[in-house]
C-alpha cells in the first residue's frame, strides 16, 4: 500500500506545526479560510492517526513507525521517532482533541484567531512530538518547546489572573524539567547514547536511580500534577481560555504519566521501587484530600481542575502498586492490570475533562461567570445541554458503562491484590467524585431559573451539540467496549512489567 | 427451543433498550403517542419472552444458560466478560422485572399524560427495564456492578424528574450518595472476590468457594479475619445500599419526590430488591460466613421493625407505602440471614406485585385528588374510586399476611424460618419480625381506613369532582391485583420441597431452616389451617382491629395516644433522627473537611508559605543583590577592600592557629 512507506509520525508532528505556521500568514483578515484551513490541517492530523492506529501491528514487541537519523552527530542526538502501545492511545487522544478544540474556537474566539489557531496547532504536533520521541534530546525540546505556546494561550486569551497563572505554570513546570535534563545528560554519561530505549538498558546502582528518580518526579510530578505540587494546574485552569483548558487537561497532564512510564520506571526500577510507598501515598492523598477541597469549590472550572487531579491520583497509584504485588505475590498479571488500569485512566479522563470544561465554557460564553452561585435551572432553557452535561457529570463520577469507569474499577481491584486500605481508601473516590460532581450539577443544572438571564439562554448549537456528541460517542464506546484499547496496549505493558519487576543493580 | 431462547435472551434486554433510545433521543420527532407506544411494545415484548423463559426453564426445567456475549476487556490474563446466566433465580426475576414493569409502562399514559416530560419519562422508565434485567441475567460481577450502578443513575434521574422542585433534587442527589456509599462496599467485595478468585464469573467462583472457606485475610494488623465474612459483609453492604436497610435507608422515604410510577417499579417493585436477589444469587458465599448471616438477621430485623413504626406517624399516603416497603425489605433481609434465601425471593415476588399495586392505587387517589397526598384531607374515597378503593384492599390484605393471600405464604414461612434458625441473632430477629406484623396491620389499614372510609376532608369543590381513575389507570391495578391474591396458591409448593430454585440457591445442610419447614408442609390447606396455631395470624388480625377501632371506630383515639406520648411521637415524626445527623454530621462534616483542607492546605500552607512564600524570599534575597550592583565605583571598590581584608583575616587566622 502507498502509506506503507510515509514518514507518519513525522507527518504527525510537522504537518500541524507547518500547518500553524501557515495559519499565521494567512492572517487575521481571512478568519473564514483561517478557520476551515486549520480544521482542515486537525482533521488530516486525526486521519493520519487513525491510519497509524490501523497500521499498527498489536502483537508486535518494540517500536513500531521507526524513524532515525542523526541530528547532532558529535553527541550522537538523533531525530529518533516510534510507538508502541502506551504511545499509540495518546497520540490519538491528542489529534482527536486538536480537532475538537478548533470546533470549539469557531465562534467563540474573535481576537487574533489567526495567531490562536497557529498556536493550537504547533501546539499538537509538539505533543505528538514528545510522545513519539524516543531521543531523550528530541523529546526534552519537544517538552520544553511545548510550554511556549501553552504560555502565550493563557497569556494572550486568558482571564484577568492570568499574569500571575502563566507566571506559576511556567515556573513550576520550567523548574520541574531541568532536573529531568541533568538526569538525561547524567544517563548519558553513563550510558553513551541518549536513545530512551539503550538508557532504560543501562544498569546503575541504587543511589544514582534514587537521585535519577527524584529528577524525574520533579518533572513528571508537575506535569500530572501530584499533591503537593498541584497548586499551579487550578490557578491555570481558571484563567486560561476553554480549548487551553481542554488541552492541558486532557493531554499536558498525561504528559506526566506518560513520563513515569516512558522514564522514571524503566531507567529506575529499584528507585521506583524504593519510593514506591510515598508514591502511594501521594497518590492517596491526591485522591481524597483533592476530593474533600473539590467539594467546596465556587468556581466551577477549579472544580473540574481540583477533579482533574484526583482523577490522576489513580493514573500514578495504578503506576506504583504493581511493585508491591510483584513483592508480595511475584505475579506480573496483577502488575499489568494496575498499569493498563492507569493508561485507561488517562485516556478516558482526557474525553471526560475536555467534555467538562468544554461545558463548562458553553455557559461562560453566554453569561460570561465561571461561578456556581450565577447559575441555577440552565435545563429550563438548556435541556439538551443539561442532556450532554449530565452523560459527562455521571462518566466523571465513575459510573459504570462510561469510559471514567474503566480504569478506576482496574486500579481499585489491583490495589486491593496489595492492600485492603489501599482499596479502601482509593474506593471513597466512588462517593466524593459523585458527591462534587452532582452537586455541582444540581445547583448548576436543575432548579428553577434563578434569573432572567439564566432563563433566556439560548441552548447549544449545531457546533457545539457536534462537539458533544463526538465527545459522547467515545466516553460511551470505551465504556461499553473497552477491549480494543486494550488490545493497544498489552504488548508493551507486559514488557515494561518485565522490565520493572527486574533489579538493575549489578 | 434452545436455539431461540439465546436470541430470546437478546432481545429481552435489548428492546426496551431501543425503545428508551427512540423514546429519548427522537422524543420531539415521534411525538407522545410515538413514544408510549414504542416503549409499551419494547417492554411488552420483553414481559411475553420473559414468560416463555421462564415455561422453558422452570415448568420445562430445561438445563441453566450460562455464557458469555463479548469480551469487555482482557486485563492482567483475566477476561472480564457480559454474558448471561439463565437459571430459575433469574428467569424469576425476569418475569417479575418486565411484567410488573409493562404494567407500569401502561398506567403511565394516563398518570403522566399531561405532563411536559412525557417522552423523557417513557426513555426513562424503559432504560431503567434495560438495566434491571442486565442485572438480573448477568453471569458475572462486573456486569452485576453494571447493572447495579445504571438501575442507581435511572433511579436519580427519576426522583428528580420533576427537577424544579427543591425537595426532588435534594433527594435525588441524596439517594444517588447513599446508594454510592453502599456500592463503595459492594466494589470492595468485588475486588475480594478477584484478588481470590481470579475470576468475576458466578460459576467459576461458586466452583471454588469450598477451598476458601477457612482462608483469612488481614486487615486490621494481628486480627486475621475470615475471607468469607469480609466478602459477604462487603457485598452485602451493597444491598444494603440498594435494598434501603438501616441505617442506609434514608435515601428512600424521600424518593417519594418523584412520580408514582416510578415509586411503584424501582422503590417498591424492582430495584430495591436488587439487593435481596444478589445476596440470593450469592447463597453458595453467604452459607460459609455465620458471622455475616447474623449480620444480616439483625439488620434485616431493625428495619422491619423500626421502619413499620415509622410508618404510624406518617400522613402522606406515598410515604406510608414507603415506610412499608423498608419494612418489608427488612422481612425478606431476615430471610436471607435466616438461610432462607427461597423465602425470601418468595417474598419479594409477591411484594412485587402487592406492592406496585399498593403503589398504582395510592397514584390514582393522588392523581383524582389533583396531587393532593396527604390523608388527613381524603376519607370517603370508596363510593367515588370503587375499583382503587377494591383493589387496594386487595394489596393492603396481601401485605398483612391475610390467610391464603400471597403475602400470607411468603410472610409465614418467613417468620417460620427463622424461629427455626439455629443462629445467635435469630431470637431477636424473631420477635421483631413477629411484632413487625402487628404494625404492618396497623400502619396498612391506617391508610386503607383513613383513604377510603370516614368523613370526606377535602374541600366541597374537590369533592363534588370526584370520579374513578381512567382505564389505562385501573387495568394494571386490576391485573396485578390477580398475582397479588393467588399466586402464593402457585408458589408456596414448589418453594417449600425446595425445587422451585434447584440448584440456583445453594443452602448448608446446618442452616436449611426451609427444610424443617417443608418436611411438616401436608398441602395448602394443612398450611392455612396450621397457621392459626401461630401467633403471626392473630398479631396481624389485632393489628387491623385496633386500626379499625383507631380510625372507624374512635376517630379521636389517635389524637388522644399522641398527647400522652408526645416526646415518642417526636421521635418518630423526626425518623429518630437519621435525617439531622446525617445532615449536620456527614454532608456539613464533609463541607467542613473540604473548607478547612482548601482553605489551610491548598491557600495558606502551600501556597502561602511554600509557593508565594519561596517566591517572596527571592524576592528579598534578589533585592539584597541588586542593592550590591549600585554601579557606583566606590561601592564596588568598598567591597574589594572590605573582602581583601576579610581574606586576609582568614588567612592570618590559619597561619596562626
Amino acid at each position: 500500500m502507498i502509506l506503507d512507506n510515509i514518514p507518519i509520525l513525522s507527518i504527525l508532528i510537522w504537518m500541524p506545526i507547518l500547518g500553524g505556521i501557515w495559519s499565521l500568514i494567512i492572517g487575521d483578515q481571512q478568519e473564514k479560510v483561517v478557520k476551515h484551513f486549520s480544521l482542515l490541517i486537525s482533521l488530516a492530523t486525526f486521519l493520519f492517526s487513525i491510519i497509524l492506529y490501523y497500521q499498527f501491528d498489536n502483537n508486535f514487541l518494540g517500536m513500531q513507525f521507526i524513524e532515525e537519523f542523526y541530528w547532532i552527530e558529535s553527541f550522537s542526538i538523533k531525530y529518533h521517532l516510534g510507538v508502541d502501545g502506551i504511545a499509540l492511545p495518546l497520540i490519538m487522544l491528542t489529534s482527536f482533541t486538536t480537532v475538537i478544540v478548533v470546533l470549539a474556537a469557531w465562534e467563540v474566539i474573535d481576537e487574533y484567531i489567526s495567531f490562536y489557531m497557529c498556536a493550537f496547532l504547533i501546539l499538537t504536533g509538539l505533543m505528538n512530538g514528545v510522545f513519539a520521541a524516543l531521543d531523550s534530546i528530541l523529546f526534552y525540546v519537544f517538552w520544553e518547546a511545548m510550554l511556549i505556546p501553552m504560555f502565550l494561550i493563557i497569556g494572550i486569551w486568558g482571564g484577568p489572573n492570568r499574569v500571575y497563572a502563566t507566571i506559576k505554570f511556567f515556573l513550576y513546570t520550567f523548574l520541574g524539567s531541568v532536573f529531568m535534563l541533568v538526569a538525561l545528560l547524567y544517563l548519558y554519561s553513563i550510558s553513551g547514547s541518549f536513545n530512551i530505549e539503550d538508557m532504560q538498558q543501562t544498569s546503575l546502582g541504587l543511589t544514582a536511580q534514587k537521585l535519577i528518580f527524584i529528577a524525574f518526579f520533579l518533572a513528571f510530578a508537575v506535569k500530572i500534577p501530584m499533591w503537593p505540587i498541584h497548586t499551579w494546574l487550578p490557578d491555570a485552569h481558571v484563567e486560561a481560555p476553554t480549548g487551553g483548558s481542554v488541552v492541558l487537561a486532557a493531554i499536558m497532564l498525561k504528559m506526566g504519566g506518560y513520563g513515569f512510564l516512558r522514564f522514571s520506571l524503566p531507567i529506575a526500577p529499584d528507585a521506583s521501587f524504593f519510593f514506591a510507598t510515598p508514591m502511594i501515598l501521594l497518590s492517596l492523598i491526591a485522591i481524597v484530600y483533592i476530593g474533600f477541597v473539590a467539594l467546596v469549590q465556587e468556581d466551577m472550572k477549579k472544580l473540574i481542575a481540583y477533579s482533574s487531579i484526583s482523577h490522576m491520583g489513580f493514573v500514578t497509584l495504578g503506576f506504583f502498586i504493581p511493585f508491591g504485588i510483584f513483592a508480595s505475590t511475584n505475579s506480573l498479571s496483577g502488575a499489568v492490570m494496575g498499569i493498563e488500569g492507569a493508561l485507561m485512566q488517562m485516556i478516558s479522563h482526557g474525553f471526560i475533562s475536555a467534555a467538562m470544561f468544554l461545558c463548562v465554557g458553553m455557559m461562560y460564553d453566554r453569561l460570561h461567570s465561571r461561578m456556581i452561585k450565577d447559575y441555577g435551572g440552565v435545563i429550563n432553557s438548556m435541556p439538551y445541554f443539561a442532556a450532554f452535561m449530565m452523560l459527562f457529570a455521571m462518566a466523571n463520577s465513575g459510573l459504570p458503562g462510561t469510559s471514567g469507569f474503566v480504569g478506576e474499577f482496574l486500579v481499585i481491584l489491583s490495589s486491593f491484590k496489595l492492600n485492603f486500605w489501599i482499596a479502601f481508601t482509593a474506593g471513597l473516590t466512588l462517593i466524593l467524585g459523585a458527591a462534587y460532581t452532582l452537586w455541582m450539577y444540581k445547583r448548576v443544572i436543575f432548579g428553577e431559573a434563578i434569573k432572567e438571564e439564566v432563563s433566556d439562554l439560548k441552548d447549544i448549537d449545531a457546533r457545539e451539540s457536534l462537539i458533544l456528541f463526538l465527545l459522547a460517542v467515545v466516553v460511551l464506546l470505551f465504556g461499553i467496549w473497552p477491549a480494543p484499547l486494550f488490545d493497544l496496549m498489552h504488548v508493551s505493558i507486559q514488557q515494561l512489567v518485565e522490565q520493572i519487576t527486574q533489579s538493575k543493580i549489578l | 427451543m434452545s436455539g431461540y431462547m439465546e436470541t430470546f435472551y437478546l432481545i429481552i434486554v435489548l428492546a426496551p433498550l431501543f425503545a428508551s433510545l427512540i423514546a429519548g433521543l427522537f422524543g420531539n420527532l415521534v411525538g407522545r403517542h410515538g413514544a408510549h407506544w414504542v416503549t409499551n411494545i419494547g417492554v411488552g415484548i420483553s414481559t411475553v419472552l420473559s414468560l416463555l423463559v421462564y415455561k422453558h426453564h422452570i415448568i420445562d426445567g430445561a438445563a441453566d444458560y450460562n455464557q458469555s456475549i463479548y469480551v469487555w476487556l482482557t486485563s492482567g490474563g483475566i477476561d472480564f466478560q457480559i454474558g448471561f446466566l439463565i437459571d430459575k433465580l433469574s428467569a424469576t426475576m425476569m418475569v417479575v422485572v418486565s411484567f410488573v414493569s409493562w404494567m407500569i409502562h401502561i398506567y403511565t399514559i394516563g398518570y403522566m399524560q399531561n405532563d411536559p416530560g412525557y417522552q423523557r419519562f417513557f426513555s426513562y422508565i424503559s432504560l431503567f427495564t434495560f438495566a434491571m434485567l442486565m442485572l438480573v441475567m448477568s453471569n458475572n460481577f462486573l456486569q452485576l456492578f453494571f447493572g447495579w450502578e445504571a438501575v442507581g443513575l435511572v433511579s436519580y434521574l427519576l426522583i428528580g424528574f420533576w427537577y424544579k422542585k427543591e425537595s426532588a433534587i435534594f433527594a435525588n442527589l441524596k439517594a444517588f450518595l447513599v446508594n454510592r456509599i453502599g456500592d463503595f462496599g459492594f466494589l470492595l467485595g468485588i475486588a475480594a472476590v478477584l484478588m481470590y478468585f481470579d475470576t468475576l464469573d458466578y460459576v467459576e467462583v461458586f466452583k471454588n468457594v469450598e477451598q476458601h472457606a477457612d482462608t483469612t485475610i488481614t486487615i486490621i494488623n494481628g486480627e486475621p479475619w475470615s475471607l468469607m465474612t469480609v466478602i459477604c459483609i462487603s457485598l452485602f453492604i451493597g444491598a444494603m445500599g440498594k435494598s434501603a436497610q438501616v441505617p442506609l435507608h434514608v435515601w428512600l422515604p424521600d424518593s417519594m419526590e418523584g412520580p408514582t410510577p416510578i415509586s411503584a417499579l424501582i422503590h417498591a417493585a424492582t430495584m430495591v430488591t436488587a439487593g435481596i436477589f444478589m445476596v440470593s444469587r450469592m447463597s453458595p458465599l453467604f452459607e460459609l460466613s455465620a458471622t455475616a448471616l447474623n449480620f444480616i438477621l439483625i439488620i434485616g430485623a431493625i428495619t422491619a421493625l423500626s421502619m413499620g413504626i415509622l410508618g404510624l406517624v406518617q400522613n402522606d399516603i406515598k410515604r406510608v407505602v414507603a415506610y412499608s416497603t423498608l419494612s418489608q425489605l427488612g422481612y425478606m433481609t431476615v430471610a436471607l440471614g435466616a438461610s432462607a434465601y427461597a423465602a425470601a425471593m418468595f417474598h419479594l415476588v409477591t411484594h412485587a406485585f402487592f406492592k406496585a399495586l399498593l403503589f398504582l392505587a395510592a397514584g390514582s387517589v393522588i392523581i383524582v385528588m389533583h396531587h393532593e397526598q396527604d390523608m388527613r384531607k381524603m376519607g370517603g374515597l370508596f363510593k367515588y374510586m370503587p375499583i382503587t378503593c377494591f383493589t387496594c384492599f386487595i394489596g393492603s390484605l396481601a401485605l398483612i399476611g391475610f390467610p391464603g393471600t400471597s403475602g400470607f405464604f411468603s410472610k409465614d414461612i418467613i417468620i417460620e424460618a427463622v424461629h427455626y434458625s439455629s443462629l445467635p441473632a435469630s431470637s431477636f430477629a424473631y420477635y421483631s419480625v413477629l411484632l413487625g406484623v402487628f404494625i404492618t396491620a396497623l400502619y396498612s389499614f391506617r391508610l386503607f381506613f383513613m383513604t377510603f372510609f370516614g368523613k370526606e376532608n377535602m374541600s366541597r369543590e374537590k369533592w363534588e369532582k370526584l370520579h374513578e381513575a381512567p382505564a389505562v389507570v385501573t387495568t394494571p391495578l386490576l391485573v396485578l391485583a390477580i398475582p397479588s391474591l393467588i399466586l402464593g396458591f402457585f408458589l408456596i409448593d414448589p418453594v417449600l420441597s425446595g425445587n422451585y430454585f434447584g440448584s440456583a440457591i445453594y443452602v448448608s445442610s446446618e442452616n436449611n431452616a426451609l427444610s424443617i419447614i417443608g418436611a411438616e408442609y401436608k398441602g395448602i390447606f394443612s398450611f392455612i389451617t396450621h397457621a392459626f396455631l401461630h401467633p403471626p395470624v392473630y398479631l396481624s388480625f389485632a393489628g387491623l382491629f385496633v386500626a379499625w377501632l383507631c380510625y372507624i371506630k374512635f376517630p379521636n383515639l389517635p389524637g388522644m395516644i399522641v398527647g400522652h406520648i408526645g416526646f415518642i411521637y417526636r421521635l418518630l415524626v423526626n425518623k429518630y433522627g437519621f435525617d439531622d445527623f446525617n445532615q449536620v454530621f456527614f454532608a456539613g462534616g464533609v463541607r467542613k473537611i473540604g473548607h478547612l483542607l482548601s482553605h489551610y492546605g491548598d491557600a495558606k500552607l502551600i501556597d502561602g508559605l511554600l509557593v508565594n512564600g519561596s517566591a517572596k524570599s527571592i524576592r528579598i534575597f534578589s533585592s539584597f543583590i541588586r542593592h550590591m550592583q549600585s554601579g557606583y565605583l566606590y561601592h564596588y571598590a568598598f567591597s574589594i577592600i572590605i573582602g581583601l581584608l576579610l581574606l586576609i583575616a582568614i588567612f592570618v587566622h590559619g597561619v596562626f592557629y
